[in-house]
């Protein structure tokens, strides 16, 4: 009974500081208090978070190391932006269709590769994303290398909160579920998974399309706030950049993914006039953090507002675990 | 005829340096199992060590050759030592997220040093054309150079790998670590001696991609990185004659996507290759079939 009181009680808290969160910046868009400079890191800020979490779900909860994570955003963005600029679709139906398609390349490329094991996974993922980008190079229609252009700018404030929030709702419930449980038997011992009659495959592919659902729904974001997407936005550095938020903010730990988005979004944005540095600090940042605490800065503990109670071995679910490494 | 035959030449010298590369992959790939991502960054600093030996300090090819390969094992072994060696008990993913941040990390520290602009690699020997069959078929002294190069490496690679005490000892690291171990062989030594090798055979390879293309820029490692590994997938991973028969194999394939279709699409069928490789055959052309261990 206790315990339940307290879930509640968190989930409350959870919502008013949501709520909150949303009319402060409603209000800070809507009286212009915040400039042009920071409201485009803010929404970037957003989309990371969407990409971090969503790429979590793959390598950090499920232990597939993905590299092709930027080629189902590009998915998402071309396909969504041709819906509302060339058939003149709303946006939430061209976000979900360009989401679904996504997704669907998830399963088509998720079956036959998610049989590999670790590191052919991870090569395999990055091929398919420079096909990807090769492909849509090729295309006139949707600009070979120039790109889209004037795609209508359709994501403001609301939609992009609803989005965020919702992934994040969507993951954390995911991974809380049967389904999910089964992704974090498949990330600790594959073998014994099997053993133990989960379908691993199955739940590689599932976890993949789910994550390249999101990403779908990032990369439409991201289209219809610049109105101008090009192949090379999506090349491997952008699966990097959502790698080495989701290693930092620890491998299984969607808190973790989400403050590391935000961090480094906000890092990004520091140091936007010298772009060689920001990768070189990246990559030292990552190597440093990957020699001396390979599970990622958060590991698997999630945070939340029940973090400084004592007795935590009651928490939640993924909270728990903090022994593993992945 | 002539065409296809002329395509086949061309692929063969482009085929004999990614051959070059992915011998580093392998080599490394099957002594610590982890696909060393910053190969290809190697092998860019190899061909700038290459680049100023000779515009700088005004030494001939070979002597050039000799420094960059040695620079560029000193540097793998330096890689090895501070990245890959403290993480050789941890996890498979937290080795490869490591190999692609020391990738990354050489890539920009390249950009931040050398610049971003492209530099033109010296011509280090005369431009001659052989024409035969009438002319149709042209072979360039370049060619012919980067496939003597590459050939006599290849040679000299097998005579260190089968014939001497290292190549022995590597080889036994490579069947079974811990049991290498008890024979009295020092494994950290063995792998950084892998590392070394690999890294030498990747400088010769960017400085042969320097003479090939004519031009270095810090990024240049990127794309033959990845096409080496695909090749060395392609061979089978591990298997060192597969990694050569991987690199001629995709260097031709690669030259007659290129001369029948589109150059455009060269990339995409590489990579395409990949995946249909993994899908059929996951062990490589030459690779065993290796049972799971429990």
């Amino acid at each position: 009974m206790k315990k339940a009181g307290r879930v509640a009680k968190e989930t409350v808290l959870i919502v008013v500081a949501l709520v909150a969160v949303y009319f402060l910046v409603s209000v800070a868009i809507s009286k212009n208090l915040i400039n042009p400079f920071q409201q485009v890191n803010l929404f970037l800020m957003g989309i990371n978070i969407i990409m971090a979490t969503s790429l979590n779900l793959i390598v950090g909860f499920t232990g597939q190391l993905a590299l092709g994570h930027a080629g189902f955003m590009a998915i998402g963005a071309y396909i969504s932006a041709v819906l509302t600029m060339k058939f003149g679709q709303p946006f939430l139906l061209a976000t979900v269709v360009g989401a679904i398609a996504a997704a669907i390349m998830g399963v088509l490329i998720g079956i036959p590769t998610l049989r590999l094991r670790g590191d052919y996974l991870a090569i395999a993922t990055l091929g398919m994303g420079e096909i990807i980008k090769v492909i849509l190079l090729n295309i006139e229609y949707v600009g070979g290398a120039a790109g889209l252009i004037g795609i209508p700018q359709l994501t403001n404030w609301n939609w992009l909160f609803l989005y965020t929030v919702l992934t994040v709702v969507i993951l954390r419930n995911f991974i809380n579920s049967t389904h999910g449980r089964a992704c974090l038997a498949v990330r600790e011992d594959e073998i014994a998974a099997e053993t133990m009659g989960i379908n691993t495959t199955k739940y590689k592919v599932m976890a993949f399309s789910i994550g390249a659902f999101f990403a779908g729904v990032a990369g439409s974001l991201y289209a219809h706030y610049f109105f101008l997407i090009q192949p090379n936005t999506f090349s491997f550095l952008k699966s990097f950049d959502a790698l080495v938020m989701v290693v930092l903010g620890g491998l299984g730990s969607l808190t973790g993914s989400i403050i590391a988005a935000v961090v480094i979004t906000g890092i990004n944005a520091l140091l936007q006039d010298l772009a060689a540095l920001r990768m070189v600090i990246y990559s030292v940042i990552l190597l440093v953090v990957m020699i001396y605490r390979p599970q990622g800065l958060m590991g698997t503990k999630e945070l939340s507002f029940d973090l400084f109670r004592k007795n935590r071995s009651e928490s939640r679910g993924t909270g728990t675990q903090s022994g593993t490494t992945v | 005829m002539a065409e296809f035959l002329q395509q086949v030449l061309n692929g063969v010298s482009l085929g004999s340096i990614y051959a070059l590369i992915a011998l580093g992959y392998t080599m490394v790939y099957g002594i610590i199992q982890l696909i060393n991502f910053a190969h290809g960054e190697i092998l860019m600093v190899g061909t700038y060590i290459g680049f100023f030996s000779i515009t700088v300090l005004g030494l001939d090819l070979f002597s050039s050759l000799i420094l960059s390969m040695a620079g560029a094992a000193v540097l793998g072994m330096l890689i090895e030592r501070i990245a890959y060696k403290p993480l050789r008990n941890s996890t498979r993913l937290a080795a490869l997220i490591t190999a692609i941040g020391m990738s990354l990390f050489l890539q920009n520290t390249g950009l931040l040093v050398l610049g971003a602009e492209y530099r033109s690699f010296p011509q280090v020997i005369p431009n001659i054309q052989y024409r035969f069959f009438n002319g149709q078929v042209v072979i360039t002294s370049r060619q012919i150079l980067i496939f003597a190069v590459t050939v006599v490496m290849m040679v000299m690679l097998q005579y260190i790998v089968k014939r001497t005490k290292m190549g022995k000892a590597m080889r036994a690291v490579s069947l079974d670590k811990d049991a290498a171990r008890l024979m009295g062989i020092n494994v950290d030594t063995t792998i950084s001696f892998t590392f070394a090798l690999g890294s030498a055979l990747a400088a010769v390879a960017g400085i042969l991609l320097g003479i090939y293309y004519n031009t270095i820029h810090p990024l240049m490692g990127l794309v033959p990185g990845l096409k080496a590994f695909v090749a060395a997938v392609l061979g089978g991973i591990g298997v060192i004659p597969g990694a050569m028969a991987g690199g001629f194999l995709l260097g031709i394939i690669e030259a007659l996507v290129s001369g029948y279709w589109s150059s455009m699409f060269r990339d995409a069928v590489a990579y395409g290759i990949l995946i249909l490789i993994l899908l059929v055959k996951p062990s490589g052309l030459l690779g065993k079939d290796a049972g799971e261990k429990v």
